[in-house]
């Protein structure tokens, strides 16, 4: 197996005098130095503000912030870089649907379809827009091994339906969603689909050209960029008939005394000073990923996934969540140490370096679902290994041993 | 690893509570005082309730699941209360709080409950210490704005 550590150093850091093991991608990524570089090269040589400076370092830095966006349109395969918006992450893309969308195009008795594995990032904003404009939201149903059910889907979906809004990959469950079954049977309705991408952009190939989704959300910093940089992708002719979600410099066209005329897409949705750094940082991150692949990523990921199936199926007493089969199974693995409570597992593995996370992972809904308060969660990317693992299963015995119980 | 901070954060008279924790049953319902407190980084619920009668706490039930960290202290907190008085369960409730944000020695009114204190080095972990004595206070100031 190829190693990718080298390129970030964090990962020769300690934690409690251990090796660090980092095994929480999926809250967030670690960067390489190559991202890290560029942020740096671009405060150091080019930090200007953009699209308004008629001086050359402005120039210089619009340059390279329009072709982060370009790198983005790129990696997601979009039709036209006029469709690819910067926003602050996932959740902020959501937002500005629910909230700029929504109000819109649904009215009274209109109903929005989630599933019962989505993130509360998209939940809760479509749970106030509804309580705004009279919506009802409908859940749904997995099956029994954690896959979205398309006929419960299909059951659900009728002319009420605007819109379908899903993830790619269930940051607990780690599978994916048969996004175009979905798409189709959503469009046959006359529904949009949003697809929440903050778990699938990183880990495998996107075509949202070929997906046929109407709008695509994503984080930077899950991807290997930085944080407080993400994107909303839509349908070019629907972000144009979509107000803006905020108002502001950058956005406008000519501002009057009492009203004002704004700009073209995608600078319409970009009001004040965009995150410069934070783009070219995605744009960066993009690079990095597309030297080495997303097929490639998505294959070490499938590797990694085999092996911690088979270790941790093999310790007695931890149940783990979602498909068991780990070709089914993608970046992201949630479980149960029996009599252990997660956030007592988080500690011991802690001790031992290995960071992973403990709790709902942002799914109360799909923690109900599954009857469960609480699980432990690792999560891979790149730049770990089968090493990463065995440390991972190592920890996880001696969590064991501790909480022993006579 | 570093076996002596988990030793130190697990004590055995905290895990011996937290296997067997002590006024652990379904809460009841009919009982004047209730509270309940989410601890929302983990999604763990703890219910607490009691009566007062001749100004002393009785009848403390807690219920919910935790982790080891929250349920000891949960069965350590009603073990310290059942039979005292709302002051006293204020004053104790103060100074287990102070054990995690003052650097002074903990309050030796606290007792057994000084074991909690590895919990410090540990700051992700103070929250589940915490959440019962949280929900204490609430269903304190229940039963002093009735006396």
């Amino acid at each position: 197996m190829k190693t990718y550590k080298n390129d970030f150093d964090i990962l020769k850091t300690k934690v409690n005098d251990q090796p660090l093991t980092y095994l929480d991608s999926g809250a967030t990524s670690q960067k390489p130095r190559q991202v890290i570089e560029a942020l740096a090269d671009y405060y150091e040589h080019d930090n200007a503000n953009i699209h308004r400076g008629i001086y050359t370092l402005s120039q210089r830095a619009t340059d390279h912030y329009e072709a982060a966006r370009d790198k983005v349109q790129h990696f997601i395969h979009a039709a036209d870089r006029r469709s690819i918006i910067f926003t602050r992450s996932t959740t902020e893309s959501l937002n500005w649907l629910a909230q700029s969308y929504g109000p819109a195009n649904l009215k009274a008795g209109d109903e929005i379809l989630l599933t019962y594995m989505e993130h509360h990032s998209n939940i809760v904003p479509w749970q106030v827009l509804a309580q705004r404009v009279g919506a009802k939201l409908k859940y749904v149903a997995l099956d029994d091994q954690g896959f979205l059910d398309l006929d419960d889907l299909k059951r659900q979906l009728s002319d009420k339906t605007k819109l379908v809004t899903l993830t790619q990959l269930s940051n607990v469950l780690g599978v994916k969603t048969p996004v175009k079954e979905v798409v189709k049977a959503a469009h046959a309705v006359g529904a949009k689909v949003i697809l929440d991408g903050a778990q699938g952009a990183p880990h495998m190939p996107v075509d949202v050209t070929d997906l046929d989704v109407d709008f695509y959300a994503f984080s930077g910093h899950k991807m290997m960029g930085p944080t407080g940089i993400g994107v909303l992708y839509g349908r070019l002719e629907l972000l144009d008939q979509m107000p803006p979600a905020q108002y502001g410099g950058e956005m406008i066209e000519r501002v009057g005394l009492y009203e004002s005329t704004y700009t073209k897409l995608p600078e319409r949705f970009e009001a004040g000073t965009p995150n410069i750094a934070g783009a070219i940082g995605l744009g960066a991150a993009v690079d990095y990923l597309q030297s080495v692949g997303m097929e490639t990523v998505e294959a070490h990921e499938a590797e990694l996934m085999a092996y911690a199936m088979d270790k941790l199926q093999a310790i007695d007493g931890l149940t783990i969540y979602g498909p068991k089969d780990s070709k089914q199974h993608h970046a992201v693995i949630a479980f149960n140490l029996a009599g252990v409570h997660p956030h007592d597992v988080a500690t011991i593995l802690d001790q031992s370096g290995v960071e992973v996370r403990a709790g709902h992972h942002c799914a109360q809904p799909l923690m109900d679902y599954l009857g469960v308060t609480a699980t432990v969660r690792a999560s891979f990317y790149l730049y770990n290994d089968l090493a990463d693992i065995d440390r991972l299963v190592d920890a996880l015995k001696v969590a064991q041993e501790y909480f022993a119980y006579e | 690893m570093s076996n002596m901070d988990l030793d130190n954060l697990y004590r055995q008279v905290i895990m011996a509570h937290a296997r067997q924790p002590h006024h652990y049953h379904p809460i009841d319902e009919d009982l004047p005082y209730q509270a309940r407190k989410y601890n929302p980084s983990c999604g763990d619920i703890i219910q607490l309730s009691a009566d007062v009668s001749d100004g002393k706490i009785s009848d403390v039930a807690f219920d919910g699941n935790g982790c080891a960290i929250s349920m000891a202290s949960a069965s350590m907190m009603t073990d310290a209360i059942a039979g005292g008085s709302i002051d006293d369960a204020k004053q104790l409730s103060a100074a287990f709080s102070a054990m995690f944000t003052d650097e002074k020695a903990p309050d030796p009114a606290l007792g057994d409950l000084e074991v909690l204190a590895g919990v410090r080095q540990f700051p992700t972990r103070i929250k589940c210490a915490t959440l019962a004595w949280h929900a204490l206070d609430d269903l304190l100031d229940e039963a002093e704005r009735s006396q």
